[in-house]
């Protein structure tokens, strides 16, 4: 949850003993389709053209924060700990470590959390930048686990008749490659068809997800016009442009969104890849302090971090179903309702996915037998909701998505001047924050 | 669009229907079935009248184009044909008029004027199946539940409302045999890639109503769909063939390679059944009149011979067991006071490791002890690997593999019985090991936990004798591999309490068992029948028949297994651990062979297959197996003289079953055994007593109990008390009205 500066007429969630935790900044790459402008970059490029633009847009000292976390989902091995080589590339001090975590879509949630309830509450830091990086233009594609056996077997090997023996053993099959699916490992089933099956669960129509699709792209391309994607740096390629608006937002019309056929489930899914979000490169940081920290260095904070909760559920039926679970929670948690909150920001992994969570969210029978509650947990109403576009606009580099919908929350606090942002997204694994 | 939605009206509104009703949305009838007496839908008279009508209905109503056919169950299309309705057919006539209405009834959907799409989610099985693809379309549900496939042939009958017909059709030649010949149940996955469902539907999880309700609505939608899509010709009903179909219709065009495939499937189901089930070979006949000699012909050959079939012994003992097998998956005992979720087994062996397998299969936290590590590591690969084999054959993933198995716990010591409900112990079958045993176990368990011993033969009572609570001690008998193996035998003593076997029940249900509960005595029920007969077997090998012959002889009486392989599988120390125990316990009459024959091999090593040598010789990796050259030196030293008036084949066939049928009779005297049913259901899931026979009760119904004992007092006068009748038998001898099964 997150609270501006300004308060209004409505109470504070500062607890008593509890540092006030403030969002200074906040910034993120353009999100960019993968195998686009990226193409032939690699993630610690990315992270660390997010960690220039923010040392540039807060003038921060580069030896000035205690600790870098950065999150992400499918590693490049060579940079396994992206933190550290990003940190290190971007300039900033060698004394600081760094670490990196993952959790699935919400892996730079928890490099955030992680920095403000680990680190700054718990008195071990005061400034922390925290951040998320995707790099879907190049995944680390494998060999087979048999061609591997034997690669490794043949450093072992001692003599010729060994290496040749072990070549020997090499059939065609042991060449085709393993690639990284959207996939859960428990139930091998692919994200998109789950999220078909849970659109059908709530009886989401095709009709419904193709609206809400527009409206997302419709709400980014307003913003990106009016200017109001402020978090976007500029970041000049290597080799290419220089790179200042995400790419994949496309306002189409109902006409051709109803054109395309489903994705994943045929024929008669209603996924399609207009409603879903897209495989994005990107990059994101945000400058987190203390309160005391930041006034002392002379920053205006954007806001407040106050709370936050993780939760999970079943990854085969209910994998997409966050949001409707950790939305009251972490009311109840900050002492708020529904009505209290002035801004709704939730990451859109799909069309069919938000709209089904805001069903359940509308629904008592849903509360009562899978939630423990004796009513609904109500819906956000929509003139608050994802008013910039989302993640099936703005495209969803997996790591990096949730600093962008924490910046995101702040920005249009102060625009639309809200007091109280609430911030959810699901993740694979059936995880949520 | 708004108009056409407010014609959906609920016709069903106007009749008085209970088992089918429709409704019309837009212009597709939506025809659900529902039967309000059962749990699963049946094909019967009420059902199939009311089917009729409603089609009749729908025919007629102009506002419909077309039809979806959908059960309201959620685990059940159509289960089958009503197996009552044909069992209470007195004639074959009868049964092919039955079989005739069918085929009618299906021809009509099946050149309906409007589309039907058969909706399946759950069992569509025998006459459902049939029904389901005398539709024009099919939709499945990759549901676990959903389950195809024709298994009249288990019932000793054939599919008998056209689908040995359409059948061939759909699936080709090959296929639809292996279908029909087996019986088996084929997933909506397999299905699909077979060609016999045209689209599939994923099973949904929670939404706005239950998944199971949900699911049902989300196949009825996407049926709706496909039903419109086929009339406005969005669906082509004539699939394009792919190069490989053609390919394969080119060759079974040709009359040759018909007949070859005749030829060969003929002579697998002789060597499998060697002809002793008519079933089969009536398929392969009514398959070939249909696409021989034409339809017609086909569709004649397949109702006569349905009502043929029907008339057959070998069918009326088919569905004897299947109706024995539903009555051994009840509960008679009621529900235990307190459920078991906490389970211990003793002795990581093949018996223990497999209770485990089956145990933690569902969910209940199970404890495997062993003694020694080597043993216990030995036992937890095992169970492993039957988790894994599954994974590999994908009836599970490997994530579902690593879950249940989380609820294995291995280890050496006593450590958490105390919250155990339940122990089972699979140690060593010696009476002191057991009470050590005990001991040692009622030390560390509490006041409620029951100890169930997985004997083969010690009786319980003196397992029971070293226990301060006996009436928490129960005999749970497994059947080794205990994975395949349905039958579960328990045994209760005088002193073992009502609840303690309504819970050795429950569990053993859990386990998917099929449950005999008997009386305490030497060998219970299945091993004393098994006993004597394989006496006899001795006595045959020691009479100079070689035990390829003795196998030859007991397989071609029905058994899976022949008699030398069988002692060889259960090892030839057990069998004379337990000859040499029951020959205590009953004397004489369980003579015939010589123990030492048993002894004798056992010292020399050959305790069967586990030691790589019994009456065989098994070389590892090889399935073909030799007679151990060893043993006809053995043998020669126990020669005996046959006696030729009693040693025709059929006499030896006799004198194997005669022993163990009038052993099963005795029991049922003596009241060791509950009923007849329970006899028969022991008998053929755990010793493999031949099912076209339906088990020693039925056999002796159909073979007449006099015919029986005539033949045991020929064998009586040559070798004495081992052939005497018992009293029971004697009176259904006498009075050719007494009968084991109504």
């Amino acid at each position: 949850v997150v609270a501006p500066i300004q308060t209004k007429s409505k109470k504070t969630l500062a607890k008593p003993g509890v540092k006030n935790i403030v969002l200074v900044d906040g910034v993120r790459t353009p999100f960019l389709t993968s195998g686009t402008t990226y193409a032939d970059l690699m993630p610690h490029d990315l992270a660390r053209a997010a960690l220039q633009g923010l040392l540039h847009r807060t003038s921060l000292p580069k030896d000035a924060v205690d600790y870098v976390i950065y999150g992400t989902v499918i590693q490049e091995v060579k940079t396994s700990n992206v933190a550290r080589e990003a940190s290190l590339g971007a300039g900033f001090s060698d004394k600081i470590p760094c670490h990196t975590v993952t959790m699935a879509c919400i892996s730079s949630n928890v490099a955030m959390t992680t920095g403000t309830s680990g680190m700054i509450a718990a008195g071990q830091c005061d400034a922390i930048v925290a951040g998320g990086v995707e790099f879907m233009s190049d995944v680390p594609i494998r060999h087979s686990r048999k061609m591997r056996k034997t690669m490794l077997a043949l450093n072992r090997a001692k003599t010729l008749g060994q290496r040749l023996s072990l070549i020997g053993s090499i059939r065609m099959a042991h060449l085709t490659p393993e690639l990284p699916a959207v996939a859960e490992f428990s139930t091998a089933e692919t994200m998109g068809h789950s999220a078909d099956r849970l659109a059908a669960a709530f009886g989401v129509s095709r009709l419904e997800q193709d609206e809400f699709a527009l409206r997302s792209h419709t709400l980014a391309k307003q913003a990106q016009d009016s200017g109001l994607l402020s978090d976007v740096i500029s970041f000049k390629v290597p080799g290419r442009d220089m790179v200042s608006k995400d790419n994949g937002i496309r306002p189409s019309s109902m006409e051709q969104l109803a054109k395309l056929k489903p994705a994943f489930i045929k024929p008669h899914g209603t996924v399609t890849a207009a409603n879903s979000s897209f495989l994005t490169d990107g990059a994101s940081a945000v400058l987190i302090m203390s309160e005391e920290k930041a006034l002392a260095m002379g920053y205006k904070p954007k806001a407040y971090l106050r709370d936050f909760v993780y939760v999970s559920q079943d990854p085969k039926d209910q994998l997409l179903l966050g949001p409707t679970y950790g939305t009251p929670k972490v009311l109840e948690r900050a002492g708020l309702t529904m009505n209290d909150i002035d801004v709704f920001e939730f990451h859109e992994a799909f069309a069919g996915q938000i709209m089904a969570n805001l069903k359940a969210m509308d629904s008592d029978w849903f509360a009562q037998t899978y939630m423990g509650r004796k009513t609904k947990v109500g819906t956000p109403p929509m003139e608050k909701f994802n008013l910039w576009g989302g993640s099936l606009s703005l495209g969803h580099p997996f790591g990096a998505t949730g600093c962008r919908l924490v910046t995101t929350v702040a920005h249009r606090l102060q625009k639309e001047g809200g007091q109280y942002g609430l911030v959810a997204a699901c993740a694979a694994g059936g995880q949520v924050t | 669009l708004m108009y056409s939605r407010c014609l959906c009206v609920m016709y069903s509104h106007f009749s008085v229907r209970s088992f089918v009703n429709y409704e019309v949305k837009e212009d597709v009838a939506v025809i659900r079935m529902n039967d309000p007496n059962s749990k699963v839908n049946t094909l019967s008279v009420q059902m199939q009248t009311e089917m009729t009508e409603v089609f009749n209905e729908v025919l007629a109503n102009n506002a419909v184009q077309s039809a979806v056919l959908i059960s309201s169950k959620p685990g059940c299309f159509i289960a089958g044909a009503d197996i009552n309705m044909i069992q209470a057919c007195k004639t074959a006539e009868e049964v092919t008029k039955l079989s005739q209405e069918g085929q009618k009834m299906f021809e009509r959907i099946e050149n309906s004027p409007k589309p039907i799409v058969a909706a399946i989610n759950g069992s569509c099985l025998g006459g459902g199946l049939e029904f389901a693809i005398a539709c024009q379309y099919r939709v499945a549900t990759k549901s676990k539940k959903t389950v195809l496939g024709t298994p009249e042939v288990m019932l000793g009958l054939l599919p008998g409302a056209g689908g040995t017909q359409r059948l061939p059709k759909m699936v080709g030649i090959p296929g639809a045999f292996d279908m029909m010949l087996t019986g088996k149940n084929i997933r909506a996955d397999k299905a699909k890639k077979m060609g016999l469902v045209h689209q599939l539907v994923d099973p949904l999880g929670p939404g706005l109503k239950s998944p199971e309700e949900r699911t049902i609505e989300y196949l009825e939608e996407v049926a709706i769909q496909c039903a419109k899509d086929i009339v406005n010709k969005k669906i082509a009903l004539t699939r394009k063939k792919g190069l490989m179909q053609k390919a394969q219709d080119y060759v079974l065009g040709i009359e040759f390679v018909r007949q070859q495939i005749y030829k060969t499937v003929t002579g697998k189901v002789m060597k499998m059944s060697k002809g002793l089930y008519p079933a089969p070979l009536k398929i392969i006949e009514t398959v070939k009149a249909g696409l021989e000699q034409g339809p017609d012909s086909g569709y004649l050959a397949e109702a006569q011979n349905f009502g043929k079939l029907a008339m057959t012994s070998e069918s009326n003992a088919l569905i004897g067991l299947y109706h024995g097998q539903v009555a051994c998956k009840k509960n008679r005992f009621g529900v235990p006071e307190r459920p078991v979720k906490n389970l211990a087994i003793l002795g990581a062996g093949l018996m223990g490791a497999g209770i485990a397998q089956v145990t933690v299969d569902k969910g209940i936290n199970t404890i495997l002890k062993d003694t020694m590590v080597d043993g216990l590591s030995r036992g937890q690969q095992q169970v492993y690997k039957g988790f894994n084999d599954k994974t590999k054959k994908k009836t599970i993933t490997s994530f579902e593999r690593d879950s249940i198995l989380s609820s294995l716990t291995g280890q050496l010591d006593y450590k958490g019985f105390e919250k155990v409900d339940m122990v089972i112990e699979a140690v060593f079958e010696d009476l002191n090991i057991k009470h050590k045993v005990i001991k040692e176990v009622e030390a560390v368990i509490s006041p409620h936990c029951i100890f169930a011993t997985n004997t083969s033969a010690l009786p319980i009572k003196d397992i029971a004798a070293a226990s301060k609570r006996p009436e928490k001690v129960i005999g749970m008998h497994y059947f080794s591999p205990v994975d395949k193996m349905q039958l579960l035998e328990i045994i209760t003593t005088d002193k073992t309490s009502k609840d303690t076997t309504a819970s050795a029940v429950a569990v053993g249900l859990k386990q998917g068992k099929v449950i005999i509960v008997v009386g305490d005595g030497p060998g219970f029920y299945t091993t004393r029948c098994l006993a004597p007969m394989l006496a006899e077997a001795v006595r045959v090998l020691q009479e100079g028949v070689d035990p390829k012959k003795l196998d030859a002889l007991t397989t071609g009486f029905g058994f899976p297994v022949g008699a030398a392989t069988l002692a060889d599988e259960v090892g030839i120390d057990v069998a004379a651990h337990v000859a040499e125990d029951l020959g205590k316990a009953f004397g004489s009459r369980f003579g015939g062979g010589n123990v030492e024959v048993l002894k004798t091999m056992v010292e020399k090593g050959f305790k069967g297959r586990k030691s790589g040598k019994g009456c065989y010789v098994y070389t590892p990796g090889l399935k073909s197996k030799d007679v151990n050259p060893d043993l006809e030196d053995l043998l020669e030293k126990y020669k005996l003289a046959a006696n030729p008036s009693v040693s025709s084949d059929s006499d030896v066939q006799f004198r194997l079953v005669s022993r163990f049928v009038n052993e099963a009779v005795m029991c049922l005297q003596e009241g060791i055994l509950n009923g007849p049913v329970e006899g028969d259901i022991g008998a053929v899931f755990g010793l493999g007593f031949p099912p076209c026979l339906g088990g020693p009760f039925r056999f002796v119904d159909t073979f007449g109990a006099d015919k029986l004992v005539e033949k045991m007092r020929r064998f009586e006068h040559v070798y004495g008390n081992q052939f005497t009748p018992c009293q029971l038998l004697l009176d259904h001898a006498k009075d050719s009205n007494k009968r084991f099964h109504k």
